[in-house]
């Protein structure tokens, strides 16, 4: 199942802070405490009906219980995602949007701005090419390329490789630029601490009640291009208030990443929740 | 269409629990997937036939369980019916919900042999 090292089914698979030679199912720790067998795999055969009678060579219908979230795999890689980032001190954002919001112009100049100060990585998750990966590079700092192919979000197991090869400093901001796609990646954690959602004015105002799943999965939500808006009917206070009314407690910040008009602020958030992150909670 | 991944999370939660219960063959799988789980029934349906061919499940019927959004409205004190994440309150008109059900997405009980 999975296309990064071929680790089987995904469920197998351990990052490297659990590899242990002794033990050559390092997983089965995580699934012990991560739901117990008591609890979930309740397993009891139904009264069986005529049509269910246990005949010789025959092996007779039952029932089973399962009672599992269906994106538990993955929620579990997450939670070893996010142990990771917390040891660390990291802040790990996912940045979301449609195709064409100006995810990847909104990261190199924030790189460029931030690069002397801070230590800063990217995962790029595109369908096809190595093409914003080669723009990030470009600003000088380390970017690992995931293609998804026909996948049209990010996982936290293929996250968790990524981190694997990049081997970042203690404190570093590590930004995920998911596919470009208003509506898969929301069902996805992958262990960061906030989901940025990045909305162009070119989109339209109604954006957050159409695709109202990624607006409700984030906490920041940036309007970008506002140096577009006086050729535009876009209505930024009706925009806000239906991301509002979908998320209450989103925040928005307005910027232009191409004339630089709003960006103190974006850079005053990120220097402030990577100092959260360094607090060191229990 | 995440519906794709979805399914083959369903398929490896069937493997693994092939192996523990002890089944070879699973004949009927039932979801249960929340109003507000962000996941079209008829495109899971569409993926579920593709992602379990050539497995243990080839063939298998899909029974979607539709479980119901509700949330807890904080001017009100208490839970709503909603269907949309933007709806308002019906009681009071308020934003202020916090969703509490319908936003699931889970393997309740498969028919195996």
């Amino acid at each position: 199942m999975c296309g990064v090292c071929g680790c089987g089914e995904g469920l197998n698979h351990s990052h490297e802070h659990e590899h242990d030679p002794q033990h050559g199912h390092a997983h089965e720790h995580r699934h012990a405490h991560a739901h117990s067998h008591s609890q979930h795999h309740h397993h009891h055969e139904h009264a069986l009906g005529p049509e269910h009678a246990h005949a010789p060579g025959l092996t007779p219908a039952r029932m089973v219980q399962i009672e599992q979230d269906i994106l538990s795999a993955n929620n579990r890689y997450a939670d070893d995602n996010r142990r990771y980032f917390g040891e660390r001190g990291m802040l790990a954002l996912n940045l979301v949007s449609s195709p064409g919001s100006g995810k990847t112009m909104l990261l190199t100049e924030t790189i460029l701005r931030l690069k002397d100060e801070l230590n800063i990585a990217v995962i790029e998750g595109d369908q096809q090419t190595a093409r914003d990966a080669d723009r990030i590079r470009a600003t000088g700092v380390p970017a690992v390329q995931i293609n998804t192919g026909k996948g049209c979000h990010l996982d936290a197991h293929r996250v968790g490789h990524a981190l694997e090869s990049l081997n970042l400093p203690e404190k570093s901001l590590l930004f995920i630029e998911n596919v470009g796609n208003l509506v898969c990646p929301s069902a996805f954690d992958l262990g960061e601490a906030h989901k940025v959602v990045i909305l162009s004015v070119t989109e339209g105002e109604d954006k957050p009640i159409k695709y109202p799943d990624m607006f409700h999965a984030a906490d920041l939500m940036i309007l970008n291009k506002t140096d577009l808006l006086p050729y535009l009917d876009f209505d930024v206070e009706q925009c806000i208030r239906y991301a509002k009314q979908v998320n209450p407690k989103i925040r928005v910040l307005q910027l232009s990443a191409k004339t630089g008009e709003g960006m103190d602020n974006w850079l005053k958030w990120l220097r402030a929740e990577l100092d959260l992150q360094g607090i060191g909670y229990a | 269409m995440h519906e794709m991944s979805l399914c083959e999370g369903v398929l490896h939660i069937i493997e693994r629990e092939a192996q523990t219960q002890g089944f070879g063959r699973v004949k009927t799988v039932w979801l249960e997937i929340g109003a507000l789980a962000g996941v079209e029934p008829e495109a899971m349906r569409f993926c579920f036939d593709a992602v379990m061919r050539g497995s243990l499940a080839d063939g298998a019927g899909l029974e979607i369980i539709a479980a119901p959004g509700v949330a807890w409205c904080l001017p009100c004190g208490k839970n709503v019916a909603v269907s949309q994440l933007y709806d308002v309150c019906p009681n009071c008109g308020s934003h202020q919900l916090q969703i509490v059900g319908g936003d699931q997405m889970r393997i309740k009980e498969l028919e195996v042999e």
